[in-house]
């Protein structure tokens, strides 16, 4: 931590900390303590009078159906975004790492969505799956099948889906690439000897030694998927048709800043902060335990 | 290569042409509906090939904006986001490197607190506490500025750690050699490390420029007056105007030049992009 050679004490160190620890305390400490606080209270619509509560908002959660099923949503939501995506990405890089010329062209080509927002992601996708001018809504017309995501739940949950994956393929696919070209080619030239072809050799080589990447590119995607798609769901569904898409990150928002229920929408800020730290943790226990080559 | 195998090799290239399609795809789209006039673009099937519209487009985009959707030219829209984005990218790099500096090379009290108090931040994105921290914002008197707008992004743990990394790994005796030479801490920190850590600094101002960029949410909480409204956050309002009149065209040139910074950023400076992501984990 500490260098073996380092400075002693004086006013310095703590001049050169304090931008950070004062914006930390007030944008990040404050506010957190304020949500804890706030959850454990209880507030009238006209912000007249408070009470305290204890746990009522947090039990009041979880008997609430709506909560529950923003929660199933959004664990199936995330897990279907991580799929879809890592399948994706990894085939590519498969691909992009057997073939020597243009592996670097490709990535190119195949990285840049990973600049581009979520809204606006957003915006691109329902452009084209838009009921009366899509692109898409279109050609499914002609095939016979009547697309409106903004009547039909399943096909918002699919086109938010499909959104957010088209944006995480870039960064999964850059994780996996480098995670094929480190593994040395001596191991994939033996079993190529021993007679084993590339499909045998993707499955019982590359993919057990990618597979910490894997991991950590699955903790990466739900991540992603659990707050960082609040973009994604405002501009394509706003949560609808019906709740149908409304999302965790996407309900905190709709209940303290549309529906003013303070209380509510600080426990489940709570109930966010929980998920991202033991989330952080399984990632950093994971990193030091990362298996090298 | 291993074996030579032309037809598995016409295969992946066959597959990774076809992932590049889809990949390319929604964006092709965009530029094609940016290039044609509006009454184009009301009419079933909506084009795949470009039109001739396309700068007469770009300078009504530019400098009158969507008419209707309550937003200001987007030429306007993308000063704002420039500005957040570099604050946001500038003021991270600048506290996160003197934090890490005055972590790593000096012996003082707390030092372990302060640590431990900045890895937290790591653990609590925007999203998560959005509420209560717009109430700090407000009560700042800070809505609708640059620094409402900058300022809570710019406390990064990521950032921290990164630096504190890399000043790990430079060797003691540089500093013994600039005490002998009768440098200060200050002289020390601007001579030796932040030259040394050039490629890091560039590598994460790449990933930072990009995540300042599209924010959203935030911008979204703090800003309410139309001169202060980002790019990114302009393609919503549109959105919502598109229910009663769909102009595409414009909708979509907007979309187009909201992506166009970050996705140079990244195609241009590739490998700082990815050295970048790859040194932070994002």
């Amino acid at each position: 931590m500490l260098k073996r050679v380092h400075f002693g004490p004086s006013w310095l160190p703590f001049a050169l900390v304090a931008p950070q620890i004062i914006i930390t305390v007030v944008f990040f400490i404050w506010p957190a303590s304020q949500a804890l606080y706030q959850s454990l209270l209880v507030e009238d619509p006209f912000g007249l009078k408070t009470e305290f509560v204890w746990f009522d908002n947090f039990i009041e959660l979880f008997g609430d159906e709506h909560y529950l099923g923003a929660f199933q949503r959004t664990i199936f939501f995330s897990f279907s975004v991580a799929f879809l995506s890592m399948t994706f990405a990894l085939t590519l890089a498969a691909m992009a790492d057997r073939v020597i010329k243009g592996a670097t062209t490709y990535r190119t080509f195949l990285i840049w969505p990973y600049a581009v927002a979520p809204v606006v992601s957003g915006a691109l996708w329902v452009f084209m799956f838009d009921p009366t001018l899509g692109i898409f809504t279109y050609t499914l017309g002609a095939l016979g099948y009547e697309w409106n995501h903004k009547l039909n739940g399943g096909e918002a949950m699919f086109l938010v889906i499909i959104a957010s994956a088209w944006k995480q393929v870039a960064y999964n696919f850059l994780f996996f690439l480098a995670a094929m070209q480190s593994i040395p080619k001596s191991l994939i030239e033996a079993a190529a000897i021993d007679g084993a072809g590339p499909t045998r050799r993707f499955f019982s080589i590359i993919l057990p030694l990618i597979s910490p990447t894997t991991f950590f590119l699955m903790v990466i995607n739900v991540v992603f998927a659990f707050f960082e798609t609040f973009g994604i769901v405002h501009a394509v569904t706003a949560g609808g048709p019906a709740k149908a898409t409304e999302i965790l990150v996407y309900k905190v928002f709709n209940d303290g800043f549309i529906g003013l229920d303070l209380g509510g929408s600080a426990a489940q800020s709570v109930i966010l902060m929980l998920i991202v730290i033991s989330l952080t943790v399984i990632q950093f226990r994971y990193v030091e335990k990362r298996v090298e080559y | 290569m291993v074996e030579h195998r032309p037809i598995v090799t016409f295969v992946s290239h066959l597959v990774l042409i076809f992932g590049v399609a889809i990949i390319a795809f929604p964006i092709w789209i965009t530029f094609v509906a940016s290039t044609h006039e509006a009454a184009r673009m009301v009419q079933i099937p909506l084009p795949l090939l470009p039109g001739d519209q396309f700068f007469k487009n770009l300078e009504l985009t530019l400098f009158k904006g969507l008419e209707g959707a309550g937003a200001p030219p987007v030429g306007f829209m993308m000063v704002n986001s420039l500005v957040m984005a570099l604050m946001i990218a500038v003021g991270k790099i600048a506290i996160s490197l003197i934090s890490a500096f005055a972590i790593v090379y000096f012996k003082f009290p707390f030092r372990m607190g302060f640590f431990w108090m900045i890895f937290i931040t790591l653990m609590l994105p925007v999203e998560v506490r959005i509420l209560p921290t717009f109430e700090v914002v407000a009560n700042l008197g800070m809505l609708n500025t640059y620094w409402g707008l900058s300022i809570p992004l710019i406390a990064s743990a990521t950032a921290t750690f990164m630096f504190r990394q890399v000043f790990l790994t430079i060797p003691d005796e540089l500093l013994e050699a600039a005490r002998i030479d009768g440098a200060g801490p200050m002289r020390f920190f601007v001579d030796i490390l932040i030259p040394l850590s050039r490629t890091n600094i560039a590598a994460l101002f790449v990933i930072l420029f990009i995540y300042g960029w599209n924010q959203y949410l935030w911008p979204l909480l703090v800003t309410t007056d139309q001169s202060m409204y980002t790019v990114v956050m302009g393609i919503k309002q549109m959105l919502e105007a598109a229910e009663q009149s769909p102009d595409w065209h414009q909708i979509m040139m907007t979309s187009l030049l909201a992506m166009l910074p970050p996705v140079f950023v990244v195609v241009f400076m590739q490998r700082l992009f990815v050295r970048g992501l790859t040194e932070t984990e994002k």
